[in-house]
């Protein structure tokens, strides 16, 4: 079973520090969610652990199976089983989804094999039956032209394609309406499993209507300040993280 | 008039005024090379082969004031250090296997190596693929009135001349009336041998409402080869014809090459051209188009992949001589390393072309930061009621596209493949032929993988 080990982690973006050591454990078949206001440094977390080259990691460690990630590059990150869902997927005109993904699949690949491309092709729409998608998805451009919605499906699509370890799923909720939301969540819960754990970001508790999560953790100024169990995203819901705010306060006087 | 210039050629081309101008390709290489053609061929191929001579003699190599020559290292421009090609010296490398193709023609070193005929149906109907010398002699007319009938006007006269005076052997096709030909014509063209100067040519002649589609290569033995080549080529489109060219220049790595193409499209043609630069040291390539009846619409198409040192020095002309015609060009260069490139393009709108529609677009991609890619898009309109736009861009890869394939697991070098190939599919996708675009694709990739 794998495990993704969080240690004091900080993190700046141009000198400025956003993650001010932040501790987390996400075994196999756990998810996790993370919630918090807007700027309290959600986002940099899962940039930093998936290895933007913008974001410094200045001190703590974040370990894949024991392993120190922090020196691989992303893409070797990637390949030892992180998988980032981005808030705002790029757009990569004239690359098509599947020569994309084969692309990732290939690079998954020993020197000089080659990927059998009739497998490869069997396995693609197999997967895309699976999450519901048509398969005259794949010839498209990469998240060129897309809605917010099939951003996030193409997102979710790779995800079961690649089939990581860990997925830190960053604001995959946004821009999504009810029935694009019904969708993702669908697909991340057929993943769920004993071999993925699942660090889910999110600003609002409707996207856990959904993903239902084995822990919330609460996110403010860099740090988990309060963590428990999905009855926490409820009472962030009613209360509002002004609550949150409060409780930090009257703690520090 | 041939007589009366070869007079002035005799003093011209003295060993001792003119070696500077000639290098290799010298008197006494001429002579041998006017040696080695067949008899059969008509004396006034023969005639204009010495004028072309005297021509090449008489011009100067480029200057660095030459507007024509901006931006291009004139340095390292040489004619000194080649041989004239001997017959298939080397191993002719295997044709490429990619797509199904009508009829074939395979050159080594400028004589014809092998070929696949055409089907007996399509000979029946009248196509002609066969080589330049076949048609010198069976298809005088055609030959006479086509090959290189446009003289040269993007400054490479005396590589023109050059081609023009040592060309041996190259394609000739001729599609007739109202004929289709489905699958592309091939013409292969191979340099063999360490110093080896090629005057390839292909004459394409697409009489009324024909189709067809000629895939021409160029490509040299190996990658270390310091060769020479002159070529050009002539696409005939008339009236309702269809053509779509696709040229792959592949020399040798040390080659430094010259090739000069003209279109000339007819009443309601449309000619469709992509060129593929991939070889060379330092490639030079001429592009004219001649819009010469209304409906005519000349596409053109290229795409380079420059990288170490090399150099692409494209040069365009888009020549509307008549309403209601159109022109598009979209040249994209991918640069990597210190590689440089030009693109130059002129869009020549006459007074009587009213409503004509023309464009003009180079993108570059830069790759590297010691790369250098210039532009001079251009425009020279007569008339007042037109449509021209042109422009010119250059742009990086953008990191937070390259950070989305690396945390899929492609690395960086890979991802910037991808990214390139995604650049050049909007050139790609305008081939209606899909097994066609993926041929290309395979090929521009194994320059990638070398």
């Amino acid at each position: 079973m794998s495990q993704l080990e969080i240690k004091n982690l900080h993190v700046s973006i141009a000198d400025k520090e956003i993650v001010k050591g932040l501790s987390l454990t996400i075994k196999g078949g756990e998810v996790h969610a993370i919630m918090g206001p807007n700027g309290t440094g959600k986002s940099t977390l899962s940039k930093a652990i998936a290895g933007h080259p913008d974001y410094t990691i200045t001190s703590g460690e974040v370990l894949l199976d024991g392993v120190s990630i922090l020196e691989k590059e992303a893409d070797e990150r990637a390949r030892a089983g992180i998988f980032l869902a981005f808030q705002y997927p790029s757009e990569i005109p004239g690359v098509s989804i599947a020569n994309f993904l084969r692309a990732a699949l290939q690079a998954r690949l020993a020197d000089g094999e080659e990927i059998d491309a009739s497998g490869y092709y069997k396995r693609l729409y197999a997967k895309m039956d699976l999450l519901k998608i048509d398969r005259k998805f794949t010839s498209r451009a990469v998240n060129d032209g897309f809605s917010g919605g099939e951003k996030k499906r193409c997102e979710i699509l790779q995800m079961a394609m690649l089939e990581p370890k860990v997925a830190l799923m960053d604001e995959t909720d946004s821009g999504l309406d009810i029935d694009a939301l019904r969708i993702v969540a669908d697909g991340v819960n057929t993943m769920r499993g004993p071999g993925l754990g699942v660090l889910l970001i999110t600003h609002y508790q409707r996207l856990l209507d959904y993903i239902v999560p084995d822990y919330v953790h609460v996110m403010y100024d860099g740090r988990i300040v309060k963590s428990g169990d999905k009855t926490l995203a409820h009472e962030l819901e009613a209360k509002g993280y002004d609550w949150i705010k409060k409780e930090l306060a009257t703690a520090k006087a | 008039m041939p007589a009366a210039s070869r007079t002035t050629a005799m003093s011209a081309s003295t060993p001792t005024t003119a070696a500077p101008l000639v290098g290799s390709f010298n008197s006494d290489a001429f002579a041998a090379h006017l040696a080695s053609l067949p008899p059969s061929l008509p004396a006034w191929w023969i005639a204009r082969k010495r004028a072309a001579y005297e021509k090449f003699v008489a011009l100067p190599l480029p200057a660095r004031t030459d507007e024509s020559w901006r931006f291009s290292s004139i340095s390292k421009l040489t004619l000194d250090g080649f041989t004239l090609p001997t017959a298939a010296a080397g191993q002719v490398p295997q044709a490429p296997i990619d797509i199904k193709k009508a009829a074939i023609l395979v050159f080594a070193n400028g004589r014809l190596f092998s070929h696949e005929p055409l089907s007996a149906e399509l000979a029946e109907r009248g196509v002609i693929v066969t080589t330049l010398q076949n048609a010198l002699v069976k298809h005088e007319a055609l030959v006479r009135e086509h090959l290189l009938a446009q003289p040269p006007k993007l400054g490479s006269a005396k590589f023109t001349a050059l081609h023009e005076a040592f060309l041996i052997d190259g394609a000739f096709i001729h599609i007739p009336r109202g004929v289709t030909v489905e699958q592309p014509i091939g013409v292969y063209s191979y340099a063999l041998g360490a110093t080896t100067a090629v005057f390839p040519h292909t004459l394409v002649v697409a009489a009324e409402n024909s189709r067809a589609t000629i895939v021409e290569y160029f490509d040299s033995g190996h990658d270390t080869e310091a060769q020479f080549a002159a070529g050009a080529n002539d696409l005939y489109a008339s009236h309702g014809a269809h053509l779509t060219y696709i040229g792959k220049q592949d020399w040798s790595h040390r080659a430094l090459s010259f090739q000069s193409n003209s279109t000339v499209v007819r009443r309601d043609a449309r000619v469709q051209s992509l060129n593929v630069h991939l070889g060379a040291r330092q490639a030079r390539h001429e592009s004219l188009s001649l819009l010469q009846a209304p409906g005519a619409f000349s596409e053109m198409l290229a795409l380079t992949v420059a990288e170490s040192d090399q150099e692409f020095d494209q040069r365009t002309l888009q020549i509307h001589q008549a309403p209601n015609t159109k022109s598009d060009l979209l040249y994209k260069n991918a640069l990597r390393g210190t590689a440089k490139t030009i693109f130059s393009g002129l869009i020549v709108v006459d007074s009587d072309a009213q409503k004509t529609d023309a464009y003009q677009s180079n993108r570059n991609l830069m790759l590297s930061d010691e790369a250098e890619a210039n532009s001079l898009p251009g425009l020279e309109i007569q008339a007042n009621d037109v449509r021209c736009t042109h422009g010119a861009t250059s742009s990086r890869i953008d990191p937070e596209q390259e950070f989305y394939l690396q945390a899929r697991g492609i690395a960086k070098a890979a991802a910037d493949e991808l990214l390139t190939f995604g650049f050049f599919e909007e050139v790609l996708n305008r081939l209606s032929d899909d097994n066609l675009h993926e041929a290309l694709r395979v090929l521009i990739q194994t320059k990638f993988k070398k």
